[in-house]
């Protein structure tokens, strides 16, 4: 080969590298490892993790242990969906084009939202995202106002990106576990570009979308909503509440835990946001005779085409864990999404109710939920999450560091694969640690001075 | 479909394949109402109507119009439309700046591995140590291809890395109390550069590039003064050639107090042969789905992570990974750390994407350094190899490498030449390439090469694959010789052939009606 080229060493072709910027040692990493050997090291390390199989999880949060179909496994690991790159040659990437207009339809429909996109790198930053796009369709507003139930992380991540927008981020209150609106309608003016809230919010409430959405376009700013795809089978969707952009996170469509990703972002709207919209977006046409056929539509919002003046800077979808979505979609169906809906509000007030009645639980909040809700320990919650591990159960979420003012909280999610028993397991090793630490406690309490002297 | 052959393939449109005699049907439009795939567990719970759990103006009336289809039906279905793909696995991908090389089914088997596919992202770090250990050591071994000390594995693609890259910038100079207002980007930079620097508040300025192929060094001394915070530069660059003046560059940035970014999109050429924190950068952005062989998934998913100097460091995302020693022979414990005051903050929701993390680490740990560098060493020699065979066949009169160089891992040729003496565009020799079983390279960028084609073999490909492919763009300018129209009115074998791109964005239909 070097022959055909006409260099005499692979050196010679690395001579264009100034020499004072050439690594003149060997990279300091181990050496190459065998299949076998490498896999060993691999499954080493996974065996240090306590993941979902290995104990009974209640941990929720944004990411959910629902169970994935055997068929998206079987179906993702295909080459031809596994392997190729983005569809730049429509005319032989029309299955994956395909899978993208059925992704945007499934989302569009969950959401009652008319346009969707083929999604995005994954929740949070899909709510900056959305921020990005009020900016530019408010024409230079610069407040962004976001509920303290809008998950944490979606919270930070808009902080971090507004600094670039040269956005200000107006946080508004919880009262009785929901946004409060009071507090809402105070805060939103004739700057706002855009009002932030979640459904159900991070506490696992169940908001009123409707009157929120209102107080924001009362002001002409948009609503966002960051919903839970699969509590829409039973909650009122985004776009029949006066939302102008749903989106939030897809890992429980069919998605993997895989330690927080990759997952992947939906993000739907009304009409008038099309070409506003981040991200790739499937359009169906024709072919030269006449065949219906899919391409990336409206890719002049894009940066390869728009550079310094595209909608956003997203090259990179989500494509794969978009198509575990909508073949988890079809799996469920139409009857499967009520029906999934049905069960974990069922259980999650099952599980509210058993674990209120616990000595030492209380419940955080009394609003609504669906599959997620919240209470508070009268015990160190770190601490009772260590022995409640113990017992091989996840129990929750400690709010603690997100939440200063819920010290004591925490969050506990449903799923149709946790059962009635399993609930019951918790319910039991929480009173027992509860009450361990506490009598623990009492122990440590200080010597009465008398006693003391 | 098949992988290249020497054999033409059909040039007319007469006999339609079975792909393209089968009419596109989607999902929603088998659904049969009361048809059902999955089913959802017995309540064991007390039954309750849902009416005395959410308020009836917070439920939904109608369900969702989801597909109603049987297991069989879907799992037909979408194993019709992958036929319906051209992928990787398939044929060569010699698709520029995206690094198309193969990937080790070894990695999909790891990171499927329910320590890794089944843990939660809000464990107890004391209860996922694997987890923190991988991500710990893919940071470390990052850091050393990088030659920057400090990593975040955060961001979640390329693009993602720039926005976190721009957000350092901004963060550091106000930290010094410096405002900033520009930032520098050649004219031959990915189009997600400037779309990153609008979305983090700066003023986009374009540098010239000087007949080399590299930044032209005058350009760049009369823009640059103390309003300009970054300098955006990818090295090897678009073009695929090595800038020879980085040195003089990184001391012409750094002497104005602005910050030096490297896009790492083409780091598999320099892999063990050079390292961008040597070479004066102070971010880098590592796409793990380029160099580092995560499956590009048909657009995704991907990872981005950061490498930073040790003046950026303190403003690295959050959380951090941090280790602390066991003492007394007990091993290591990691944590995440989010008290940094400085950090920009989250750039997303936990702490990125672990999934790839595992599949990268297990790539770099299969190669190890030595091998590594013989991934980047061979991408160098095929795409030199694939350059040379093309240069011997007709593609070295109409389809000219546009910077006559040695290049590094891609080359950039420009169809100016086809086009006015073969009537054919670079579109249409990409459409053809599609009925010889290759994937075209980039076409139309870098925007600075007229008709451009920008071809990246990656290492992965053999010598015959590579010999292939030249015959098979020596055979398409062969037929364009004798009869233009077989290229323009190509492909004919594909599931549809041309597409009308123009009425999909004049009237977009992007959901089916139902």
């Amino acid at each position: 080969m070097l022959d055909a080229i006409g260099a005499g060493s692979i050196e010679e072709l690395f001579d264009q590298v100034p020499a004072e910027v050439r690594l003149d040692r060997a990279l300091d990493l181990p050496d190459g490892l065998t299949e076998t050997e490498c896999f060993d090291h691999l499954a080493g390390l996974a065996a240090r993790n306590a993941h979902a199989d290995a104990e009974v999880c209640f941990l929720g949060a944004g990411m959910y242990d629902h169970y994935v179909p055997a068929i998206v496994d079987a179906i993702t690991q295909r080459s031809e969906f596994l392997t190729p790159y983005t569809p730049y040659q429509p005319e032989v990437s029309q299955g994956g084009l395909q899978v993208m207009f059925e992704f945007q339809t499934a989302i569009s429909e969950l959401t009652a939202l008319p346009v969707s996109n083929a999604s995005l790198y994954e929740g949070p930053s899909s709510v900056a995202s959305a921020a990005y796009l009020a900016i530019g369709a408010t024409k230079g507003r610069r407040k962004l106002v976001v509920s303290r139930g809008v998950h944490p992380h979606s919270r930070e991540t808009l902080r971090t990106y507004a600094k670039g927008f040269g956005a200000d981020v107006v946080e508004v209150g919880l009262d009785g576990g929901v946004t409060d609106a009071a507090e809402l309608a105070e805060a939103v003016d004739t700057d706002t570009a855009a009002v932030f809230v979640q459904n159900p919010n991070f506490l696992g409430a169940v908001e009123d979308l409707e009157a929120l959405a209102a107080v924001a376009k009362e002001a002409g700013a948009l609503t966002v909503a960051a919903v839970d795809p699969l509590t829409l089978g039973v909650l009122r969707p985004p776009g029949e509440s006066g939302v102008d952009i749903a989106l939030g996170e897809g890992q429980s469509m069919g998605g993997r835990l895989d330690f927080g990703g990759p997952s992947f972002g939906f993000f739907a709207a009304t009409e008038e946001h099309l070409r506003r919209m981040p991200g790739r977006i499937a359009g169906e046409t024709t072919d030269a005779d006449g065949r219906r056929g899919f391409v990336l539509a409206l890719q002049t919002r894009e940066q390869h085409i728009r550079r310094e003046k595209a909608t956003h800077n997203i090259c990179t979808s989500q494509a794969l864990n978009a198509l575990g979505g909508v073949i988890y979609l079809a799996w469920l169906g139409r009857q499967g999404i009520v029906e999934l809906g049905e069960l974990m509000a069922r259980r999650t007030a099952y599980a509210r109710e058993r674990l209120a009645g616990v000595e030492g639980v209380e419940l955080l909040h009394e609003a609504p939920v669906v599959r997620e809700f919240a209470v508070r320990l009268d015990a160190p919650v770190d601490e009772v999450l260590d022995r409640v591990a113990e017992d091989g159960i996840a129990a929750g979420y400690p709010l603690a560091r997100e939440y200063p003012e819920y010290e004591d909280g925490l969050l506990v999610a449903i799923t149709e694969r946790r059962s009635k028993e399993d609930i019951d397991r918790l319910a039991d090793s929480l009173g027992a640690a509860i009450g361990a630490l506490r009598t623990h406690t009492v122990q440590k309490a200080p010597i009465p001075e008398e006693v003391a002297s | 479909m098949t992988s290249g052959t020497a054999l033409s393939p059909p040039s007319n449109a007469d006999t339609p394949t079975a792909h393209q005699r089968e009419r596109a049907t989607t999902i929603f439009e088998r659904s049969v109402a009361g048809r059902r795939a999955g089913s959802v567990p017995k309540t064991d719970v007390p039954e309750r109507s849902l009416a005395d759990l959410i308020p009836a103006n917070l439920r939904r009336e109608r369900p969702p119009q989801l597909p109603e289809v049987s297991e069989p039906e879907i799992v037909r279905h979408y194993n019709r439309l992958s036929r319906r793909n051209f992928d990787l696995d398939t044929g060569p991908y010699p698709l520029g700046s995206c690094t198309m090389k193969h990937n080790p089914r070894l990695n999909e088997r790891v990171a499927a591995l329910p320590g890794h596919a089944r843990l939660h992202p809000a464990q107890s770090p004391k209860r996922a140590q694997g987890a923190l250990d991988l991500m710990w050591r893919l940071e470390r071994s990052l850091s050393e291809i990088c030659g920057l000390p400090h990593v975040s594995l955060q961001p979640s693609a390329g693009s993602h890395g720039e926005l976190a890259g721009l957000l350092l910038t901004r963060a550091y100079h106000e930290d010094r109390g410096e405002e900033r207002t520009r930032v520098l980007t050649p004219d031959t930079s990915h189009g997600t550069n400037p779309a990153s620097v609008t979305m983090a508040g700066y003023e986009v300025v374009k540098v010239a590039t000087d007949e080399r192929g590299g930044v032209d060094l005058d350009d760049l001394r009369s823009k640059i003064d103390e309003s300009v915070a970054c300098l955006m530069l990818t090295n090897p660059n678009t073009l695929g050639v090595f800038d020879e003046n980085i040195t003089e560059i990184a001391r012409v940035v750094h002497a104005s107090g602005a910050t030096l970014y490297y896009d790492g999109a083409n780091l598999n050429a320099i892999m063990g042969r050079s390292r961008p924190g040597d070479m004066g950068f102070d971010i880098v952005h590592v796409n793990l789905h380029k160099s580092f062989s995560q499956p590009h998934g048909g657009g995704g998913p991907g990872a981005g992570p950061i490498a930073v100097s040790d003046r950026i460091e303190p403003y690295l995302p959050v959380p951090r990974i941090v280790r602390s020693e066991g003492g007394n022979g007990a091993s290591p414990a990691y944590d995440f750390d989010y008290a940094q005051p400085k950090s920009i903050g989250r750039l997303r929701g936990f702490a990125g994407n672990f999934g790839v993390f595992v599949r990268s680490y297990a790539y770099i740990r299969s190669l190890g350094g030595d091998g590594l560098t013989e991934a980047s060493e061979t991408a160098v020699l095929n795409a030199n190899y694939l350059l040379a065979k093309l240069r011997e066949g007709r593609a070295g009169r109409y389809l000219p490498v546009a910077f006559d160089r040695t290049c590094m891992h891609e080359f950039v040729l420009s169809g100016a030449s086809a086009k006015r003496e073969l009537g054919v565009k670079t579109l249409d020799v990409a459409k053809r390439l599609l009925d010889f079983g290759f994937h075209p390279p980039t076409i139309y960028f870098p925007l600075l090469v007229d008709e451009a084609l920008m071809v990246e073999p990656t290492e992965t490909e053999t010598r015959e694959a590579l010999d292939a492919l030249a015959e098979a763009f020596d055979e398409i300018l062969a037929e364009a010789e004798s009869d233009p129209e077989i290229a323009r009115k190509a492909p004919y074998t594909t599931p549809v052939r041309r597409l009308d791109e123009a009425s999909a964005s004049r009237h977009p239909v992007v959901r089916q009606a139902l």
